[in-house]
């Protein structure tokens, strides 16, 4: 028996150092400035997006671009006396795995800034707690509008966390930009919804409706599919007798891309369309057809002249162009932070009495990024509202409309 | 009209599907009263290790379905049975006497352990990947009732291995060795059957069934991930525990009525789809209210 015991404890005791080792393997990541003075030791910048499960070609594209922005501030000596780091935490998409990893991020008082999140979920609970310590977050890829203007984001705006800004434009434009496309462009007049019934694809296909409706066009019908779910005969069928001349999906790609192939099987042959979350080459892959459709925030990264040296850079480093949807936007995200921090810290020593400037000093930032102008309004939210339509063609997303909504 | 033609079509083939991986809930269950959870990542071990068949194969064979679609059942099929071996030799057999809840507890472990395994170390397996396009394409078109030909051999795998079985366990001297040891596993063994052969058959004829459903399964859905083994084996023994745990026609025909329900309910009941789980268990709730054995069961008599 006593043997047993210590055997187990020898157990226990070899796994946490298994886990412990992983834990520090994850704070790699930037490497040494070359010969920068970092002699007041090593600031983080936190990630937080998803770096497993279904959607972490998105989280991985986050995270690797924050990193090259960290590194190329490393090479340039942007922030003086400190070497930064990036110490990137799975979130999984799931907001109480982002509560933990906001929670771990927020009690290291090196931390400095947030990059992140990718699901507007995640960001419900993940800006509560970095409020708490005052930490700046700026996410790359939130688009659901009240997570910066409160529930009543088009009559009553009210700034919901003073800690929280993001890089690219949001659902109450983006819907509407691509209700206004399917109806006028495309001259689809009727339409069904199916949403996931998470708060990002919900928010976003409520928008679109509403203009669907200002511009003519009719909803025929809306569904609910789970997050989970990979047979969607039932939807299809329930959809397909509405006889609708397009679909739009409330949601991101891992439903998306079989739900389009299932709706050409069962003979339902309309374009789907969706927003930012299923504009990722996965979305193909897993099935999404010639003539889908899709928006996205900011123009197409490969156009944008101001785009091209972080997608050089990005190679570079990583060797392949996998930024996917949210690259661009989470290096300037990145960046609106390592700025901000130059600007607190200017050659004096951080501590956390620093995070109230530090605040102000993100929410005055402006600088010409990898996406455009960075700049953030009096909610957190980015003045650069610009938004593209995509289509998948021979296999490709391309790019067929790139521009603001104007109603 | 054709909604519900088409929706009932949609329900049948949902049901097969479910139909091949509650058999192996159900017999196992005949045999040792243990719930395996595990089953469900069985079926889902079978899917990858179909896709890994199909990965390895020569370039010239990926493009002749007729070669690369049988190897892929044998690839998965494999899989799916030396994954039941290894797990009913070193986690259950151990646990043969134990009280009954250790087993279940480990076939959780067993559950859990299966999916991460498979997402270290499949490659690309931590999130959704494609499945190859190796399935009769088309469909098969009654009126107005669209049916893919996969579809279709879902339907007619699904019930024709369920009649061999059923024929098997009731005609073969093997099949007759398996109703003894669920009957009375003691008295068996004086008969001279042995217990261990007749439990690692059953673990091997599950898992076929389920390697048969999870290569099924990538082709009728394009694409397989990692969660699919714990969500289909939730309806598969919801199944089992509908028809009457134990009964292969139980199990069978629990499955079609889950099939049914989930999209009729869909389509017809309030909430929409949005709600067909709900349905799905208030059924299994009210069955189990009215009678605890299930539809087909029959605790004292006949099982496996």
């Amino acid at each position: 028996m006593r043997k047993h015991s210590v055997k187990s404890a020898a157990i226990v005791g070899a796994t946490l150092l298994v886990v412990a080792a992983c834990g520090s393997n994850k704070n790699e990541g930037g490497t040494a400035g070359g010969s920068c003075d970092t002699s007041k030791g090593t600031l983080t910048v936190g990630v937080v997006a998803p770096l497993s499960g279904n959607l972490s070609a998105l989280g991985l594209g986050i995270k690797q671009s924050a990193e090259l922005a960290v590194d190329e501030a490393n090479k340039k000596c942007t922030v003086k006396g400190y070497k930064l780091n990036v110490s990137a935490q799975d979130d999984e998409a799931n907001p109480a795995k982002g509560a933990q990893a906001a929670t771990k991020l927020s009690t290291d008082p090196n931390v400095v800034g947030v990059v992140g999140t990718l699901n507007s979920s995640v960001a419900q609970t993940v800006q509560p707690i970095l409020k708490e310590k005052k930490i700046p977050q700026v996410s790359p890829a939130n688009t659901n509008p009240t997570l910066t203007r409160g529930n009543d984001f088009l009559t009553a705006p009210k700034r919901q966390f003073d800690n929280y800004f993001r890089v690219c434009t949001t659902d109450d434009l983006q819907g509407p930009y691509a209700g206004n496309y399917l109806v006028e462009k495309a001259g689809k007049k009727k339409i069904a919804i199916i949403t996931d019934g998470k708060t990002y694809g919900e928010g976003l296909a409520a928008e679109l409706s509403k203009q669907v409706a200002k511009k003519g066009g009719t909803i025929v019908g809306s569904e609910k599919v789970g997050e989970k779910d990979t047979d969607f005969s039932g939807v299809i069928s329930k959809i397909k007798a509405l006889a609708p001349e397009a679909v739009y999906y409330g949601g991101e790609y891992p439903v998306a891309g079989p739900l389009s192939k299932q709706m050409a099987s069962a003979g339902l042959n309309v374009p789907l369309m969706g927003g930012d979350g299923i504009f990722d080459g996965k979305y193909i892959e897993l099935g999404g057809k010639e003539g889908d459709l899709a928006t996205s925030v900011g123009a197409p990264t490969e156009s944008l002249a101001t785009a091209k040296a972080f997608v050089d850079a990005y190679k570079a480093k990583f060797g392949k162009e996998d930024y996917a949807a949210y690259g661009a936007f989470s290096y300037d995200a990145a960046n609106a932070i390592i700025g901000a921090l130059a600007k607190t810290v200017d050659g004096a020593a951080w501590d956390e009495s620093k995070r109230d400037s530090m605040l102000t000093n993100v929410g005055s930032y402006s600088g010409s990024g990898a996406t455009g102008e960075v700049k953030f309004d009096q909610y957190g939210d980015s003045t650069n509202k610009v938004l593209t339509v995509y289509q998948v063609t021979s296999g490709k997303w391309k790019d067929v409309q790139t521009g603001e909504f104007t109603g | 009209m054709s909604v519900l033609l088409q929706q009932l079509a949609n329900g049948v083939m949902q049901g097969a599907l479910i139909a091949l991986i509650a058999l192996g809930y159900t017999m196992v269950y005949g045999i040792i009263q243990l719930i395996n959870f595990a089953h469900g990542e069985v079926f889902m071990v079978a899917s990858y290790g179909g896709l890994a068949t199909f990965t390895l194969l020569p370039d010239d064979l990926k493009k002749s379905p007729a070669v690369a679609l049988p190897l892929m059942f044998v690839g998965g099929i494999v899989v799916a049975v030396v994954v039941a071996v290894i797990m009913e030799r070193f986690a259950y057999r151990p646990l043969r006497n134990a009280p009954r809840l250790a087993p279940l507890i480990t076939a959780l472990g067993v559950s859990v352990f299966l999916q991460e395994a498979v997402r270290v170390f499949y490659p690309n397996a931590k999130s959704n990947l494609p499945y190859p396009n190796v399935f009769p394409e088309g469909n098969l078109s009654l009126g107005p009732v669209n049916i893919s030909w996969t579809g279709v051999l879902l339907v007619v795998l699904s019930v024709g291995l369920a009649v061999i079985l059923q024929t098997y366990i009731n005609r073969s001297r093997m099949g007759r060795a398996m109703r003894a040891t669920a009957q009375d596993p003691d008295t068996a063994k004086l008969m001279g059957v042995n217990p261990d052969r007749v439990i690692v058959l059953t673990f091997i004829l599950g898992a076929v069934l389920a390697g048969v459903a999870g290569i099924l399964y990538g082709g009728f859905l394009g694409n397989i991930n990692i969660d699919m083994g714990f969500q289909n084996g939730i309806f598969a023994f919801t199944a089992a525990v509908l028809g009457g745990v134990g009964s292969i026609r139980g199990a069978v025909i629990g499955a079609f009525i889950i099939g049914l329900i989930k999209t009729l309910a869909g389509q017809y009941m309030p909430g929409g789809t949005q709600y067909d789980y709900v349905w799905i268990f208030v059924v299994l709730i009210l069955v189990l209210v009215f009678r605890p054995q299930g539809l087909f069961g029959e605790p004292e008599r006949v099982r496996a």
